[in-house]
Parts: structure tokens; sequence; C-alpha cells
């Protein structure tokens, strides 16, 4: 069991898509991911059988802006690597996706374009995305279930 | 007694001769790095890193007595928008004051006046014979409250020949849409953003505290134009503008990710009063060198765009972000680049999963005011490597331009700060 394990842990690694392409520490990071991180659950490696679906949702949604690595565009699409939005709480980044976003400072610095809602996304592809975004480009936080994404939709204000 | 005089006279001359020879020399003496600052030229050409500034370096300008001034995206640590160079040995420049409390990206000088802007006003500030901004504190507000939703925020700026300034107002949107960047969602009927954005605006350079009702809606239909310069002998305005994201994200029925990487090219445009580049309501394929039907008013990827508007003067790559463009007018470089246009390519994102694309300068020929023939890249690999460049992770952007006195071609990063300085020495 232990050796499938780090099995496991190699290939995600290895899955990692461009795991090369390491984005410059971006400036004036808030502590928040180390509060976010501290408070979320420790995060049990998921398998990437159980991030291929929200990989996929990923590939065909969000890649042009957030790129293959999460590292964002410079001033123009917000990074997923290692921010507090993404490492925080979960119905937070659950209401990114659900009304998108524009003129929000993220760690200190500014980004121009808007994000677009993605509320015609099922609860589950959101739960896949989010799981895969939080467990990817060098993240470790806990899954988001579609329970999770259907509750903050009941009580989503626009 | 006349021949004496005129003896010393000769004298006095030839010696005055000889200092000034002797003090251009010093200052000439410009020593190529031995990497060329990384980039990749034609032969003869040579590259230094002229200064590095640790800013957002936006856009750069010479004055004729040689002083560098380049305005960063945001304020440096110090809370100064504006860095002023001066030139050292070898051809190198540094820090040697700052000016300005805000960001933005316009920069111009004449002998008179440095102009700068933030993302919302263009100021002036009266320069002294050394070229130097004579008091800091007293900058003069142009023009103010243009239109800054973030997206697009840019205010460059360029003059002509007769005191008139031009700003790019950039359109706050993708394509017009009711939802911006969303999938599938239709243009606005008769875009209002026309109205006060997406277009050049004219106003006087030597008026104070203008607004839009001061100004003169010059072009429109431009979504958003960073790179922009006067071509004297056209005597005319030309711009670059960024073309429009996202044609596969927004409307995947219609558009694949290759096609959406392609399309639509990066247009120049020569620009005349009153002129409608067609933004949002069209998009330029380079393939088929045709205007297309925008998907958000009805486009389907087939359908020519119906309506009078500006064919581009010349298409480049789609994505690919030219932010700079300057007419060269140097003797430095080969006659071949005499009144012909440098455009500086900061670089593409909207080209994912397809490689990124861009982050070079590219030479585009002119004859008589016009593009004539293909573009060529003329410096490469501000990115520092091909794949960093495909990764869309380059270490440098190429953002800025200006001519130096000697004829020189400065290039600005507004990645790391990294002031180029791109020398011809024919061997």
């Amino acid at each position: 069991m232990k050796q499938f394990l780090i099995l496991l842990g190699a290939l995600a690694w290895f899955i990692e898509p461009a795991a090369a392409q390491k984005k410059p520490a971006p400036k004036a990071k808030s502590t928040t991911p180390a509060k976010a991180s501290a408070a979320a659950k420790p995060a049990a490696a998921l398998s990437p059988a159980a991030l291929a679906p929200g990989k996929a949702v990923y590939s065909q949604y969000c890649l042009t802006c957030h790129q293959a690595d999460g590292g964002g565009v410079d001033r123009m699409n917000a990074p997923l690597n290692q921010t507090s939005w993404v490492l925080g709480e979960k119905p937070r980044l659950v209401k990114v996706l659900l009304n998108g976003m524009q003129g929000v400072e993220i760690d200190g610095e500014q980004y121009a374009n808007v994000m677009p809602a993605f509320d015609y996304l099922t609860d589950q592809q959101i739960a896949d995305v989010l799981t895969y975004v939080r467990n990817s480009f060098g993240n470790k936080a806990s899954a988001v279930s579609s329970a999770e994404v259907k509750a903050v939709r009941a009580t989503n204000k626009k | 007694m006349k021949s004496t005089l005129s003896r010393y006279l000769l004298l006095s001359t030839a010696l005055a001769g000889s200092i000034t020879l002797l003090a251009l020399k010093a200052e000439d003496k410009v020593v190529a790095d031995a990497d060329n600052a990384g980039l990749k030229l034609p032969a003869g050409f040579g590259a230094l890193v002229a200064a590095e500034t640790g800013g957002r370096a936006r856009h750069i300008t010479v004055t004729p007595q040689g002083l560098i001034y380049v305005k960063l995206n945001r304020p440096n640590a110090a809370g100064k928008g504006i860095l002023m160079l001066r030139p050292t040995a070898n051809g190198k420049a540094e820090v040697a004051g700052a000016i300005g409390s805000y960001g933005g990206t316009g920069i111009y000088s004449t002998a008179d006046y440095l102009y700068a802007s933030s993302d919302e006003d263009v100021y002036r500030y009266k320069l002294n014979s050394k070229g130097e901004v004579a008091n800091p504190a007293q900058s003069e507000k142009i023009v103010s409250g243009l239109i800054n939703r973030r997206q697009h925020e840019s205010k460059s700026i360029t003059l002509d020949k007769e005191g008139n300034i031009y700003v790019n107002i950039g359109a706050y949107a993708n394509a017009c849409q009711v939802n911006d960047r969303q999938k599938g969602s239709k243009g606005r009927p008769d875009c209002p953003i026309l109205d006060s954005a997406g277009g050049i605006w004219q106003f006087r350079a030597d008026k104070l505290n203008q607004r839009y009702a001061n100004g003169t809606r010059y072009a429109t239909g431009l979504r958003n134009v960073v790179g922009l310069d006067w071509n004297a002998q056209a005597n005319q305005l030309f711009v670059m503008q960024h073309g429009r994201d996202q044609l596969s994200d927004n409307w995947p029925e219609l558009f694949t990710t290759k096609q959406s990487a392609e399309l639509p090219a990066e247009c120049m445009y020569a620009l005349k009063k009153g002129d409608n580049a067609g933004w949002p309501y069209l998009y330029y394929d380079p393939a088929q060198r045709k205007k297309m039907q925008n998907p958000e008013y009805g486009g389907d990827g087939k359908k020519e765009a119906t309506g009078n508007y500006l064919e581009p003067a010349a298409a480049y790559p789609a994505h690919t972000a030219p932010n700079a463009l300057l007419f060269y007018t140097g003797t430095m470089f080969p006659e071949k680049y005499r009144n012909g246009a440098f455009i500086a390519f900061h670089g593409s994102w909207n080209r994912a999963p397809e490689p990124q694309k861009g982050y070079y300068v590219v030479f585009q020929p002119f004859k008589d005011g016009k593009p004539f023939g293909d573009y060529e890249v003329f410096a490469d690999n501000f990115a520092g490597s091909p794949e960093k460049a495909a990764a869309g992770r380059p270490d440098h952007k190429p953002c800025g331009l200006a001519q130096g006195t000697d004829g020189s071609l400065y290039v600005s990063d507004d990645k790391k700060g990294t002031i180029y300085r791109i020398v011809y020495a024919k061997k």
C-alpha cells in the first residue's frame, strides 16, 4: 500500500503540466496562503485519475487565460498557484466561478482582464475543476465536492 | 595683421573642432555586450544592456541632449513613476532622477517639453536647455478624466508637427459583449463603448485642463492601441491595434483552438481623421486577407464584414501584442532602415494551448510613407530561450522603443525593467 502511494505521488508529480515553467515569485505576497492552508484539512494526495475530470474542464474553459502552468498572465489574468483565493475558503472560490470576478486585488497585484461567470458549468464540473486547481501547479488543498458547490449556488447572490 | 588674425581664427576653430571631436568620441564610444545582451540580431548589429531600472519600464523617450526618460507602469519603491537616465561611459546610462507619482505607459519628448500619461490623465513638464525637467514639482495637466476600467488602460501618446497630441483610449472590453468574455454572449448593438473609448483622441499639446469635450475622437473602431507614432514622410498617424481575444473560448462551435491562436491578425493602421477600423464588428483574417464579421455580431468565421471600414496597412501574427511603434529616422543603421518602422511585440498569452509567440522587435520596411514588403524579426530572444517564449514565461518583454541621438535603438522591457540599446557597427 505504501509503495502504491509513493508510486501515485510520483505519477502525480510527473503529470504536473509544465512543471518546468516556474512562475517568478509574485511581489507582495500576503501571508494569507499559510493561514488558509492551516485552516484547510490536511489534504490527502489525489490520484491522477481523481484529477482527470477537473483537468479536462480546466483545459476547455480555463487554460487560455490562466495558462497551462496555472501561472496566469502578468497584470492581466490572475495566477492560480499559491494564491490565497485558490487555497483559501472554498465558498469564496466557488463564487468566483459562479459570478466571475473583476478589479479585485489578489495578493497585492491588480489584474486587468475580466473573469467571466461560469455558472453554466454543472456542480460536478465546478467541483472537479476546483479540486484540480487546488491540487495542481504546486497547490495542495482539500478537494471540493459537488454538494459544496450546490450549497453555495443555492445561496449565491450575484 | 589680417593674415595673423585669420591664422588665429583658423587655429582656434581647429582647436575647438578637435575638442568637439574628442568629446564626441568619448560620448559615442558604445560598446556592445559580448553576448549582445542576450538578443539575436542581424549581422553587423550589436546590443548592450544600457541600464537596469528595476521597474516595469513601459514607454521610453530620448531628448535631443541624450537624456532618457522611462515611464513606469506603477511607481517604484520611492513612489516615482518617471525615471530620468543620464548617459555614462561605453553607451550605458544610469538613473539620475525621478519625477511624477503616478504609474502609466505614455511618454514623449520634444526639445521643450516632456509629456507623460497616467491611465487617466496626460501631463507635461517644461524641459530646460539640458533636457532636464526644470521644475519637477510643476507638472501641468493637459488632459484629464479619460476612462480607465482596468482593461486596455494604457494611455499611449504621440505628437504631430502641428502641436496636437494623440491619446489612445482602449476599449474596456474584448468584443463589446453584453457580458465581457462570456461564452456565447452577444455583442451590444451600436457598441456604446465607442463613445468614450476604443479609439484615438486628439487634443492640443499646449492647452491645459482639457477633458473629453475639448478633444476630438480622431479615429474610432480601434480595440486597443499601445504602439503609435507620427510618420513624418506621410505626415500621418500610424497605430498598432491589439486584436480581439478568445474566438474559440467564446465561440467553440465556430472556431477551433488552433484557429483561435492564428486569428485575428495584429494590425497596423494608417489613420486619417474620422477613420473607423471596425472594432467590435469585425476582425482581420491574415490568411484570407479579409475583414470578417465578428461572431458577437452574427459572424461565423466565413462571413465577411459589411460596412465601410478601414483596411489595415499591414498585418502581423495574432495575439503578439504590438506595444510600441517607432519610425526610424536615424543614420546609424543602414539605408534600408531609414523611415521604416520598428515594432515591439510584447508577446502573446491568448495563443494557448498553442505555443506562445512574440517577445521580439520587428522591422517593417516602408517606402514613401507606406509599408513596403514583408516585415522581418529584427531583435529576437527577449524571452531568453525559444522554450520560455513558447511557454509564455519570458525573461523580458519588449514594450517601448526610442531612437537615440546617434541613431541607436532603445528598447524598454516592462518585465524586469531592462533598457536595451541596439547599435550598428559594420565591421
